[in-house]
């Protein structure tokens, strides 16, 4: 019958719609800014204690230290 | 990223349209019409949200709850004093120790940054030899400027064996090398040159691999994703435009368009999802590949002479930047806000450069020297 067929037509548009929604929507995610400058961030705080030049090197570990000077005996 | 939104929406009222009219043709199924109507009304109604979300976020707002970093302690240990002219590049060897510099004196030379000690010192028969680059194995390095070539050496365990000698000529343009760099191994060499293009190249054979076009001026700086990201790299020049290319297809596959005047130097974030740039506008920027966008601007009123280099610490929390007006600046990244000054130079940072593992800074400048800062301990 031709309103079944109407019917199905339009259900099949609606699942049509509702892909097209959720693709958009996963490459929103991909885009959004705070997303991405969330991980950024995540990234900078996990290595944080790492990098020397941010936290600073405990003593006698440096190897461009000043040569101590040496006692003759 | 516009256009496909209101193709969407577009083709959502379309659609609606589309199912009043077919319901109309002597339906009865009154209800499921109604279901079908509300639903297609909702989904139209969900796109307009999600497009409403892509709006601009600063990083800085993301990070206001981080905490603000802590006075730095950077001290310059080393001054490497040799050249006679400017110093134009510089590169770290992957030991963390040894470095190479070049310089508008036409030499180019191999350092141990421990010792001071000169290892190799080679001329170049050309002046502004203005791009210079380590090999991963330590055993070559790279170098171009006004000659328009860029030409590998095998560094010789033989203190007198002369290294320029067994020089060999790989990339060639038709304008000078601004930059050049090997990519994960000693086989290719990737050069960028005031002729706009940049090329990747086999060293054995002096073939080119792949030519890389769309800058349209000079390129001044290039640099190679971290390896694990994959096989892009980035480039900037006085078009005003950063372009991020893929090293197997030739493609440009992003373009960034932001800055107002020439980009002297890009650098990739560690993680590799970013990059950096410096700009003749005396603002440095950031910006992120998977948003396609700037997330970051860090200028300031004081400052008005142009950034020629930049280059992140470890974490990506610290970038340094080498200015035209002898100051290197560091900014916090997360922040947006500038922490401290790093003063000594005497004229133009030239370049800016990161140890290997993070521990050390190297500056190069037009006073002719290199510097090597490092943490000074903490108790």
């Amino acid at each position: 019958m031709t309103s079944n067929s109407n019917l199905s037509n339009m259900r099949r548009l609606v699942e049509q719609l509702k892909l097209e929604a959720s693709v958009e929507r996963i490459k929103v995610t991909e885009r959004l800014v705070s997303q991405a400058a969330a991980e950024l961030q995540q990234y900078c705080l996990q290595n944080a204690a790492k990098d020397a030049l941010l936290v600073g090197v405990p003593t006698g570990s440096n190897p461009f230290r000043e040569p101590r000077s040496c006692a003759v005996v | 990223m516009w256009p496909v939104w209101s193709q969407t929406n577009q083709t959502s009222n379309r659609l609606c349209s589309c199912f009043l009219k077919m319901a109309c043709q002597g339906l009865q199924k009154g209800e499921t019409l109604a279901t079908l109507k509300k639903e297609c009304e909702s989904l139209k109604k969900k796109l307009e949200e999600d497009r409403g979300k892509l709006n601009d976020v600063e990083l800085h707002q993301v990070a206001e709850k981080v905490e603000v970093v802590g006075a730095l302690s950077i001290k310059t240990r080393r001054v490497l004093k040799g050249h006679t002219n400017k110093v134009l590049c510089m590169d770290w060897c992957k030991d963390k120790r040894r470095l190479v510099s070049s310089s508008q004196d036409g030499k180019v030379i191999v350092w141990d940054g421990f010792t001071l000690n000169k290892e190799h010192g080679m001329s170049m028969p050309t002046t502004w030899v203005m791009a210079c680059a380590y090999a991963p194995s330590g055993c070559a390095v790279a170098c171009g400027g006004l000659d328009n070539k860029c030409s590998v050496i095998p560094l010789s365990l033989d203190s007198n064996e002369n290294c320029a000698a067994k020089k060999k000529t790989v990339a060639m343009h038709t304008n000078y090398i601004s930059g050049c760099t090997f990519t994960n191994s000693d086989m290719q060499l990737l050069s960028c040159s005031g002729d706009g293009t940049s090329a990747l190249w086999d060293v054995e054979s002096g073939q080119l691999l792949q030519s890389f076009h769309g800058h349209t001026s000079d390129i001044l700086s290039l640099d190679l994703a971290p390896s694990e990201t994959g096989n892009t790299f980035v480039t900037g020049g006085c078009d005003k435009k950063a372009n991020v290319w893929d090293m197997r297809s030739g493609q440009n596959i992003q373009s960034f368009e932001c800055h107002e005047s020439d980009i002297n130097c890009v650098k990739y974030y560690p993680s590799g999802d970013a990059f950096a740039s410096a700009s003749d506008d005396a603002t440095c920027r950031f910006f992120d590949l998977r948003a396609d966008r700037e997330v970051a601007v860090f200028q300031k009123d004081s400052i008005v002479f142009g950034a020629s280099t930049v280059d992140f610490s470890l974490s990506g929390r610290l970038l340094f930047a080498g200015y035209n007006d002898y100051t290197i600046n560091v900014w916090d990244v997360l922040k947006g806000t500038r922490i401290s000054m790093m003063f000594g130079h005497e004229n133009r940072v030239s370049r800016v450069r990161l140890s290997p593992d993070g521990t050390a800074l190297c500056s190069a400048s037009w006073d002719n020297t290199l510097r090597v800062s490092r943490s000074f301990p903490h108790e």
